[in-house]
């Protein structure tokens, strides 16, 4: 039997869904949610390392994928991991596969190829402190490995960046998505804190529709050869798929772009922050509110693409920018770029696995607010 | 004057229905392309084209899928063994095979070969073996002799400073999830013969289900070598044989196959 290329949309019926009542919520750690919404995405294969914050990611799929008769592999290393991903999804199979910080480094090379290759994959960092071996606590420290490169060549990755394990679990259906309509790899960035924490998630998913039937291999019965390959010797023929890509990460751009705002109509200043800076943002905002200080909060959902416009955009009415993330200031620098000369830009970060609670961030607020007041910054 | 009848005439030798009439971008007198055609011929004869997934590895050996009209999937350098599982796996019913040379596979890529063999994966490994880098100019590989001269070992390879040749497909041999390992050479006709048939046999065995099978083939690198091709051809089989003993290492699925005594070897097969 081979292995389907194809499959029709439709809702996932897991063993967790009832089919007469409204499913209830199950209390979940981050890492098993999400494994468990790539698997009733219809994750056909899953290859991983064992790495702390992201191990119970591949404890879930190593116990839940022989059960649906699905792939499951535990890789001698995370460059076998993703390089088993890259066979399987030349053959079609929707694959996931997760690492945190120091295993994304080495799944690099892989990510190039496929984005070379263009060849769809969903790949989950459950960031940990950097550099190096650094620590296992949360970390946004991977920002610009994620939206500016890990491997080398030009090429962009799709990164979604949610802020609750509920979101998370909704991003992996897009992700797949998204990885297969663009043929490229796609990542979703999340946190040793949303890895780790329990949330109530109600198991409602999505089986987004599958066709790879067009370009995978199976063998070339009644058919020519198919060749999925990265390497192209003839200058004028590699720019020609060079522009290819770029045209494709165009279309991306323009399509794709996600972001949310919270509290942001009548704010002088505005926090912007993903994942669980945004979650600690929030808090901070209501506190700050409470204070008189009108805040709010623009979340980019999409890392990249970035939502430059929406956020120059928002600026315009904004007396100050408050950028806050759990790293040294990676997102500030995309801020920086879309707000340009608007509104003045402050940044706050904590790193190490260090996370910034929200009273620091309301002081922050408050300094950046008496700054910019006296500074006469538009109201 | 007189011509035979068409009838009459006998079809000895013809391109293999699985080789592209592409030429090669091989220097001449180079080892890829007799082994190509072996591996072409064999898919022909076990009529395996149709279900065939090649994976193709970084080196001189890169554009085989331009040769070789079947599907393939190019892997980065040395992790062919961890895209042939991927593809293994998602397409149980496939013949897979990785056609990878002895940088590829010996040094980059020992880790995904010793853990795909671990696994006994069922997949074929076609491993060529010419003791040098070909394609980035001639540098020293893991496999190159000692004393070989490369383009980084320009007085010869030293043990005291770059170690012995690296003898991966015995290494291989000793794990229970390998299940034929052999070393076959392209020196001389017979000696192609002989590949041939390991080669089937390792095909035969993908087939049955076994584990890993690994063919290396001792070949040739002229250019690399700065030989004229009879010159490296005689070299192989005189030379390289000393290091790299021809036979067939184990064969966990032939009933009652003695094994040498000089490789501890585990009797279990893969299920």
């Amino acid at each position: 039997m081979i292995a389907p290329t194809t499959r029709p949309a439709g809702p996932a019926a897991g063993p967790e869904a009832p089919v007469s009542e409204p499913p209830r919520p199950i209390l979940m750690k981050g890492n098993e949610a999400i494994a468990e919404a790539a698997i009733q995405a219809g994750c056909d294969a899953y290859f991983g390392y064992p790495i702390t914050p992201q191990a119970e990611l591949l404890e879930w799929m190593a116990r839940r994928m022989p059960e649906l008769g699905r792939v499951f592999v535990q890789a001698e290393s995370e460059l076998a991991a993703i390089n088993m991903a890259l066979g399987a999804a030349a053959c079609g199979a929707r694959v996931l596969v997760s690492s945190s910080s120091p295993g994304i480094s080495l799944m690099a090379e892989g990510m190039s190829y496929m984005a070379g290759s263009e060849l769809p994959v969903v790949l989950v960092n459950v960031m940990r402190g950097g550099p190096g071996l650094g620590s296992i606590g949360p970390s946004q420290s991977d920002y610009f490995q994620a939206t500016k490169g890990h491997g080398h060549g030009d090429y962009r990755v799709p990164v979604l960046a949610p802020s609750s394990i509920v979101e998370a679990v909704a991003l992996v259906a897009d992700a797949f998505e998204l990885a297969e309509r663009y043929r490229t790899p796609t990542m979703i960035l999340a946190d040793g804190v949303m890895g780790q924490a329990m949330e109530p998630v109600i198991p409602s998913y999505r089986t987004p529709a599958h066709d790879a039937s067009e370009w995978a291999l199976s063998g070339a019965d009644g058919r020519p050869p198919r060749v999925l390959r990265s390497l192209n010797l003839n200058p004028e023929d590699l720019e020609a798929h060079n522009q290819r890509l770029q045209a494709k990460y165009a279309t991306i751009a323009e399509r794709e772009v996600r972001w949310a705002e919270e509290s942001l109509d009548d704010a002088d200043i505005a926090v912007v922050a993903y994942g669980t800076a945004a979650r600690v943002a929030r808090t901070a905002i209501e506190r700050a509110r409470h204070d008189g200080l009108r805040a709010g909060l623009f979340r980019p959902i999409t890392l990249w693409p970035f939502p430059s416009g929406a956020l120059n955009a928002a600026a315009i009415r904004l007396r100050a920018i408050v950028v806050v993330e759990l790293s040294a200031g990676q997102l500030v620098e995309d801020v920086r770029l879309a707000v340009g000369s608007t509104c003045p830009v402050y940044f706050h970060g904590r790193t190490g696995g260090m996370v910034p609670t929200p009273g620091e961030v309301v002081e922050v607020l408050r300094r950046v607010a008496t700054a910019t007041a006296r500074n006469g910054a538009p109201a | 004057m007189t011509t035979a009848a068409p009838e009459a005439r006998r079809l000895v030798y013809r391109r293999p229905s699985l080789l592209t009439e592409q030429s090669t971008h091989y220097c001449p007198g180079c080892g890829h392309g007799i082994i190509h055609r072996l591996v072409a011929e064999l898919l022909d004869e076990l009529q395996l084209g149709p279900r065939t997934i090649g994976v193709a590895s970084v080196g001189c050996s890169v554009f085989a899928y331009d040769y070789l009209a079947v599907d393939f999937v190019e892997s980065p350098h040395g992790r062919a063994p961890a895209v042939a599982t991927g593809v293994r796996r998602m397409r149980p019913d496939a013949f897979v095979f990785t056609y990878q040379g002895d940088g590829d596979l010996a040094a980059i890529g020992t880790a995904e070969i010793v853990h795909a063999a671990a696994r006994g994966e069922r997949f074929s490994v076609i491993f060529v073996n010419n003791g040098i880098y070909g394609m980035t100019g001639g540098q020293m590989a893991p496999t190159t002799l000692l004393g070989q001269r490369t383009t980084s070992s320009p007085t010869g390879r030293d043990a005291r400073t770059a170690g012995y040749p690296i003898p991966i497909t015995e290494m291989l041999a000793i794990m229970t999830g390998v299940s034929y390992a052999a070393r076959g050479s392209i020196a001389d006709p017979a000696a192609i013969g002989k590949t041939k048939a390991m080669l089937k046999r390792a095909f035969e065995i993908q087939l049955a289900g076994g584990g890993l099978t690994l063919v290396e083939i001792l070949s040739n690198c002229p250019v690399g070598w700065g030989m004229t091709p009879a010159e490296s051809m005689d070299h192989v089989a005189h030379d390289v044989v000393e290091t790299y003993p021809l036979g067939v290492i184990v064969d966990r699925l032939k009933a009652a196959a003695p094994a040498p005594a000089e490789i501890p070897t585990q009797t279990e097969t893969p299920a």
